[in-house]
């Protein structure tokens, strides 16, 4: 039905997604922060990433990079100023800070303004997606489970507890900000070696909400939720295609119905890993919480008549 | 001085527009604590009703207008009951209510897309666009009647909440929406009320910005400006919104006229930023602490 080649065009999109995906994941899934500016870290990557191949000639991967570190840089100045603000304050904050860099990069001829830059080199291939993005989903994997991982979680459930048990909330707020940046830069710097040519336009306000639709729809806390949500969400609109305009109207109503029905996502706080470990139980039949309550409650046997009445 | 003048004019006149915008975005801010992004959607519409209540029932531009502010404030209301009342049964965090919003506002834009199409149009012209002139300085009619129904809107908004029982019951929830209820306010009926204002003053604000410019599916868009403004002010306070969306049209006139066009909105999203991080409040919000 569908050529390879428009298959793997998709497929590309979809690595590129995951890898922006996972990033703001990080921030809104695991830190509990929202972020209507990740177009702009998008945008930043794009262009820092596509001025290195072109005009300096750098390899491909190293332009990446560094367009993911300038998303990074330009992340940590922002930060600084609007982490200390609460919940829809920062949201909106970033917002401002999402449409402002549109719009400088809307007048700066030097990289093309508004008109855009084309006759950029297509050196996304989908075995550099793949790689990148295995890369990726393994640093926050780990990241997750690290002490950093777990303090940007405890802030999430209470900012305030956290805060009292010693916590740098700031300093966990920024480096979860700073390593999404990371992820949404290097992300955009794939997706403008992909389309061959980028425009500010490409970077707007819809493009931010689009990947925070993905992150909820996936599940909030939760990497496999994000990975398959980039997935089902790059996939649904191309098999919706031949709905034409009807298509972002059926969109914006499965958003809504989504919050209304399932709010925690599709997965959200399961990890694909968790599944293996279910059916590995169910396999061998050993079902651990069976046994533990079994044991508990013999303990609570011998232990009771010594008490004398027990519990009421 | 007379250029100067000239765009103190253009500046209240979209500012009076803003406001108009601004106010919904605070009310609903103020009891439900959100930013209601579906709100350009129900602006847009407005744009919308009030184009086909002149051109077609051909009524009158006073009858259209009513038209058009009623349909975008039933609008609203519909909207809160389809998505945020659920939410709010479960008390749901501020969060869901955001993208559940954003959903309803990607919903509206391209259903109008979808049905009516993704076209300019334009609206009648209803009054002679040959300009009053006051000596030196030139105000097209329509920045004049911008200015005069805002106000008159705005006095009337004014008046339902300051003078009458139901204006009581919203600013009592405004501080505490269950200690309202428990001293016997139906929080769900001044929920809707809250709607039904706001859906109404965006049905008369997107019927003056269409008849000012022109009307597409993506004017919600534009009205992120008066979000700004919103924010400016302080999110949740109405003098605010009004004091900040008048202070925004003045801004961007102004830049517009000195510096350059094109770095307008570049000019008023800093200012939102600046703004964020020297008064996290705003001008005159409220101030909001984490609950613990």
């Amino acid at each position: 039905m569908f050529s390879w080649f428009y298959i793997e065009g998709i497929l590309i999109l979809v690595g590129i997604n995951v890898m922006i995906v996972l990033g703001l994941s990080l921030l809104t899934g695991f830190t509990g922060l929202f972020s209507f500016g990740h177009a702009g870290f998008m945008a930043i990557g794009a262009y820092v990433a596509v001025t290195c191949t072109m005009q300096l000639n750098v390899p491909f991967y190293l332009a990446v990079l560094i367009g993911g570190i300038a998303a990074m840089i330009a992340s940590l100045f922002i930060g600084y100023f609007t982490l200390n603000l609460k919940g829809d304050y920062f949201c909106i904050a970033t917002l401002g800070f999402g449409e402002a860099i549109r719009l400088i990069l809307d007048n700066m001829t030097i990289v093309g303004g508004a008109r855009g830059l084309p006759g950029i080199p297509l050196d996304t291939t989908l075995v550099n997606v793949i790689v990148i993005d295995i890369i990726g989903i393994m640093a926050m994997a780990y990241l997750i489970k690290s002490r950093h991982g777990r303090n940007m979680i405890a802030i999430r459930e209470e900012e305030l507890a956290s805060q009292a048990i010693g916590i740098n909330v700031f300093r966990y707020k920024m480096e979860s900000l700073a390593i999404s940046a990371l992820y949404a830069g290097i992300g955009g710097a794939l997706w403008a070696h992909y389309v061959g040519f980028i425009q500010p336009l490409m970077f707007q306000l819809t493009k931010s909400t689009e990947m925070t639709i993905m992150v909820i729809f996936g599940g909030l806390g939760s990497i496999t939720g994000s990975v398959v949500g980039a997935f089902i969400l790059t996939f649904l609109p191309e098999l919706l295609r031949e709905l034409a305009n009807w298509r972002l109207v059926f969109y914006g109503a499965a958003v809504i119905a989504i919050m209304i029905a399932r709010p925690q996502g599709m997965l959200g706080g399961i990890e694909i890993t968790d599944m293996f470990r279910w059916i590995k139980r169910t396999v061998t039949g050993e079902n651990r919480r069976a046994k533990a309550a079994a044991e508990a409650e013999k303990e609570a046997k011998t232990e009771l008549p010594g008490e004398g009445g027990g519990e009421s | 001085m007379s250029v100067f003048l000239q765009q103190l004019i253009n500046g209240l006149s979209i500012g009076s527009i803003y406001a108009l915008m601004a106010v919904g975005y605070s009310l609903v801010y103020s009891i439900l604590n959100f930013s209601n992004f579906a709100h350009g959607g129900v602006i847009m519409l407005g744009a919308y009703f009030g184009l086909y209540a002149l051109n077609l029932l051909s009524l009158p531009f006073m009858g259209a207008l009513v038209v058009a502010a009623f349909a975008a404030g039933l609008v609203a209301v519909g909207l809160e009951k389809i998505a945020y009342s659920p939410l709010r049964k479960r008390n749901a965090p501020s969060l869901y209510f955001i993208i559940s919003a954003m959903g309803a506002s990607i919903f509206l834009e391209n259903f109008v897309v979808a049905t009516i199409g993704p076209t300019f149009k334009t609206y009648p012209e209803i009054f002679s666009t040959t300009p009053i002139t006051f000596g030196a300085i030139s105000v097209s009619r329509i920045d004049i009647l911008m200015f005069v129904i805002a106000g008159i809107s705005l006095a009337i908004l004014v008046f339902i909440i300051e003078k009458t029982k139901v204006g009581l019951a919203i600013r009592a929830c405004s501080y505490s929406a269950r200690g309202s209820n428990l001293m016997g306010v139906n929080v769900n009926r001044i929920i809707f009320v809250i709607f039904l204002l706001g859906g109404m003053l965006a049905g008369v604000a997107g019927m003056l910005f269409g008849m000012k410019y022109t009307v597409y599916p993506q004017i919600g868009v534009i009205t992120n400006k008066s979000f700004i403004a919103a924010v400016f002010g302080g999110l949740g306070s109405l003098p605010g919104a009004v004091v900040g969306s008048i202070l925004l049209g003045l801004i961007e006139t102004i830049s517009a006229g000195y510096i350059a066009s094109q770095y307008r909105d570049l000019i008023a999203f800093s200012l939102l930023i600046i703004v964020l991080v020297v008064k996290p409040s705003g001008l005159m919000g409220k101030i909001t602490e984490d609950k613990a």
